[in-house]
C-alpha cells in the first residue's frame, strides 16, 4: 500500500477547474517530484492533499485512510507536513517561537527540544538568528526556517513547495542537499518544483502536470531523458 | 512543583505591570502639567477672578488640589476601558475584524454579575455578610459576568461571524451591529420580563464605598478631603490582574502562541496543527471575559447599569483600541488609560476653565475628537505599525 496516494482528483477554485482527474502515488521512503510549468496545478495538488482546499471528487488516502475530507490541522496529526508555496513565516514570531509552533502538536519539551537541535545542525544559521523576528530573516534563511519547521512535526510525509524560488543557486544546492539527506534518514518527501532538472536528479519518480491532468509519469531517470520533458522543462532541444 | 516555578517567565509578569505604571504616571504627568499651565494662563483673566471672588481660591490651587483625586479616577476608568479595548483588540487581531456587539457582552457582563448581587441582597446574605464574604460575594459576581459574558461571546461568534467567514469584510460588521441591537433587547426584554424595571442599582454591601483618607487640604475658605475610594482601588486591582493574567496567556504560553500564530496567518497556522476555529473561540472566550468583568466592575464604580449602559463604554473603548493601534494589545492599554484620563481630567476642569458654560456633560466631546483625530492623521495608532500590509 503507498504512503500517499490520490485517485482521480478533481479540485476546483471557484469556478475554475483545477485539476482534472489527478491520480499520484507516493511509496513509502520515496522522493516523488511534480513538474510543470506556472498554473499547472502543482500547489494545488498539495492544497488538496493538505487539506486547505476539499476535492469536489476523487480519494486521498494517507496509509489507507481518507484524509479528504478532514481539516489541515487534523491531516498535521495524521502525519503528513506541508511546507507552503511562500514560506508562510509568521513574521511576529521569533525563529524559536516559529519552530516552536511546528512542533505544535508535541507535547513533550524534551522532544521538543531534540526536534530544534536536529533542525540547527541542519541550518546553523538559524540558531544564530534564534531570538529573531520571522519577517527580518533574508528569503534564504525563511525557506531554511519553513523547512526546519516542517521538520519539527516529525511527518511521514514532507511536502515542500518551491524551496528553491527566489534563492541563490548555492542555497538551492544546499536545500537540496538537505532533502536527500532527510530522505536517507527516512522521510519520504513529495516535491514540488519549477527548477525540473534539480527536482529530477533528486528524486526518485516524478510526475508532469499540464493544466490540471498528470501527461507523463515515470522514473526520474528517464524523464530526464524524454524527449518533451527536455524540451518543455529542461530548456533542451 | 520546582520545574512549575522555573518554567514561569518572570519577565513576562513584570513587563506588562512596568508597562501599565509607565503609561499611568506619563498620562498623569502629561495632563496635570497641561491643566496647571491652563490654570496658570486662566488665573490672569476673568476666569481666575471669579474663582477668587466665588471660592477665594486661585484657579492654580484649585487645580493643585483637585489633581490627585481626578488623576486617581481617571485610572479607574482607563483601566476599565483597557480591559473592554483588549476585547476589540484580540478579536481584530485574529479575524482583522470589529466585533461592535463587545459592548453588548460587557453590558450582559454587568447585568449578570449585578443581578446575582441584588439577589443574594435580597436574601438577606450581603447586609449579614462579614467584610471577608462581602468580598467573596463581589468576586462571585465577578466571575459569573465573565462566564457569561465569555460564554455569549463564543455563541455570538459561532452563531453570527463564523458563517460569514469568507463573506466581504463589510459583511460581518453589519451582523455585530445586528447582534448589538439585539442583545441589547434581549437584556431589556429579560428585565422587564424578570424584575420589570431596566434599571438596576449595585447593591451596597462590604466596604466599597468607604474612603481611605490621605489627610485634608485647605482651599481658599473650604478644605477638602484627600483619600481614595476602596472601590477605586478594587477596580484597578482587578484590572491589574486581568491584564497581567492576558499578558502572560499571549505572550508566554503554548497556547498563547497560537493565538499570535493564527492572527498572523491562519492558512499557515492550520498547516501546523492548529485548530484555527479552536483558537478563534478562544480568543472570543478570552476577550468576552474581560469585558463581562469590566462590566461588573463598572456597575460598582457606577452603580447604576441599564440594557443600553455598554454603548458609550464600548465605543469609548473601541476608540482607545484605535488609539493604541487595533490589533496591538500593548496599544489597547496605553489607549484605555491615556482615554480614560484625558476623559477625566476634561470632565473635571472643563467647568472651572469655562465658568460653567461647558461642564462634564460634554467630555464625550474629547474621546471621540480623538478617534478622528486618529484615524485622519495616525490610523495605525500610538503602537501600531503600518497596517496597510495585512489589509
Amino acid at each position: 500500500m503507498s504512503l500517499l496516494s490520490l485517485h482521480n482528483i478533481h479540485s476546483f477554485y471557484g469556478h475554475i477547474h483545477a485539476l482534472k482527474g489527478v491520480s499520484v502515488d507516493v511509496e513509502e521512503g520515496e522522493i516523488v517530484t511534480l513538474i510543470g510549468s506556472n498554473g499547472a496545478g502543482k500547489s494545488t495538488t498539495l492544497r488538496t492533499i493538505s487539506g486547505m482546499i476539499h476535492p469536489r471528487q476523487g480519494q486521498v488516502l494517507l496509509d489507507g485512510r481518507d484524509i479528504s475530507r478532514m481539516k489541515p490541522h487534523a491531516i498535521v496529526l495524521a502525519g503528513l507536513g506541508h511546507v507552503p508555496e511562500g514560506r508562510g513565516i509568521f513574521p511576529k514570531l521569533t525563529v524559536r517561537e516559529n519552530l516552536e509552533m511546528g512542533a505544535f502538536t508535541v507535547n513533550d519539551p524534551e522532544e521538543i527540544d531534540r526536534r530544534m537541535k536536529f533542525g540547527f545542525d541542519m541550518f546553523p544559521r538559524l540558531k544564530e538568528r534564534i531570538g529573531q523576528y520571522g519577517g527580518t530573516l533574508s528569503g534564504g534563511e525563511q525557506q531554511m526556517l519553513a523547512i526546519a519547521r516542517g521538520l519539527m512535526m516529525n511527518p511521514r510525509l514532507l511536502m515542500l513547495d518551491e524551496p528553491s524560488m527566489g534563492l541563490a543557486p548555492v542555497l538551492v544546492e544546499l536545500i537540496f542537499d538537505i532533502i536527500k539527506a532527510l530522505n536517507k534518514k527516512g522521510t519520504t518527501i513529495l516535491l514540488v518544483e519549477q527548477n525540473a532538472l534539480m527536482a529530477l536528479s533528486v528524486a526518485h519518480r516524478g510526475y508532469v502536470l499540464q493544466n490540471g491532468e498528470i501527461v507523463v509519469s515515470d522514473t526520474a531517470e528517464s524523464l530526464k531523458r524524454n524527449g518533451m520533458v527536455q524540451k518543455a522543462y529542461l530548456g533542451i532541444d | 512543583m520546582k520545574r512549575f516555578l522555573k518554567s514561569i517567565n518572570i519577565r513576562e509578569l513584570l513587563r506588562p505591570i512596568g508597562q501599565m505604571i509607565l503609561f499611568s504616571l506619563g498620562s498623569t504627568i502629561v495632563l496635570s502639567v497641561i491643566v496647571l499651565l491652563l490654570a496658570l494662563i486662566l488665573d490672569r483673566t476673568v476666569v481666575g477672578q471669579t474663582l477668587i471672588e466665588r471660592l477665594n481660591v486661585s484657579l492654580f490651587t484649585y487645580t493643585l488640589v483637585n489633581l490627585p483625586q481626578v488623576a486617581i479616577d481617571g485610572l479607574t476608568i482607563g483601566f476599565v476601558y483597557a480591559a473592554i479595548a483588549l476585547g476589540y483588540t484580540m478579536v481584530y487581531g485574529v479575524l482583522e475584524f470589529i466585533n461592535f456587539a463587545h459592548s453588548e457582552i460587557f453590558a450582559v457582563g454587568a447585568f449578570v454579575g449585578v443581578e446575582i448581587l441584588i439577589a443574594l441582597e435580597k436574601f438577606g446574605i450581603l447586609s449579614n455578610a462579614s467584610l471577608v464574604m462581602a468580598y467573596i460575594y463581589l468576586i462571585l459576581a465577578i466571575v459569573a459576568g465573565m462566564l457569561a459574558a465569555g460564554a455569549l461571546a463564543v455563541t455570538v461568534e459561532r452563531v453570527a461571524y463564523r458563517p460569514l467567514r469568507h463573506a466581504s469584510r463589510l459583511v460581518p460588521l453589519i451582523s455585530a451591529i445586528g447582534v448589538s441591537f439585539l442583545l441589547q433587547d434581549v437584556i431589556r426584554l429579560t428585565e422587564s420580563l424578570t424584575s420589570g424595571q431596566f434599571n438596576r442599582i449595585m447593591p451596597t454591601f462590604g466596604n466599597f464605598d468607604h474612603r481611605i483618607l490621605f489627610g485634608k487640604m485647605a482651599m481658599g475658605a473650604t478644605q477638602i478631603t484627600l483619600g481614595v475610594s476602596i472601590k477605586s482601588i478594587i477596580v484597578i486591582v482587578s484590572a491589574v490582574l486581568m491584564l497581567v493574567g492576558l499578558n502572560y496567556l499571549v505572550n508566554a504560553t503554548r497556547i498563547g502562541k497560537a493565538i499570535r500564530a493564527v492572527a498572523q496567518d491562519h492558512s499557515t497556522a492550520s498547516l501546523m496543527g492548529i485548530d484555527v476555529n479552536r483558537i478563534i473561540s478562544l480568543t472570543f472566550l478570552v476577550g468576552g471575559m474581560l469585558g463581562g468583568a469590566a462590566g461588573v466592575l463598572y456597575a460598582l464604580k457606577f452603580t447604576r447599569i441599564d440594557p443600553f449602559v455598554g454603548f458609550f463604554p464600548g465605543l469609548k473603548a473601541f476608540t482607545a483600541a484605535v488609539l493604541g493601534g487595533i490589533g496591538n494589545m500593548t496599544g489597547a492599554l496605553l489607549g484605555g488609560i491615556v482615554l480614560g484620563m484625558l476623559e477625566t481630567y476634561a470632565g473635571s476642569f472643563m467647568g472651572v476653565f469655562t465658568m460653567g458654560a461647558a461642564g462634564t456633560e460634554y467630555k464625550d466631546i474629547f474621546a471621540f475628537s480623538i478617534l478622528i483625530l486618529v484615524l485622519i492623521f495616525r490610523p495605525q495608532g500610538l503602537m501600531g505599525e503600518n497596517v496597510a500590509q495585512k489589509a
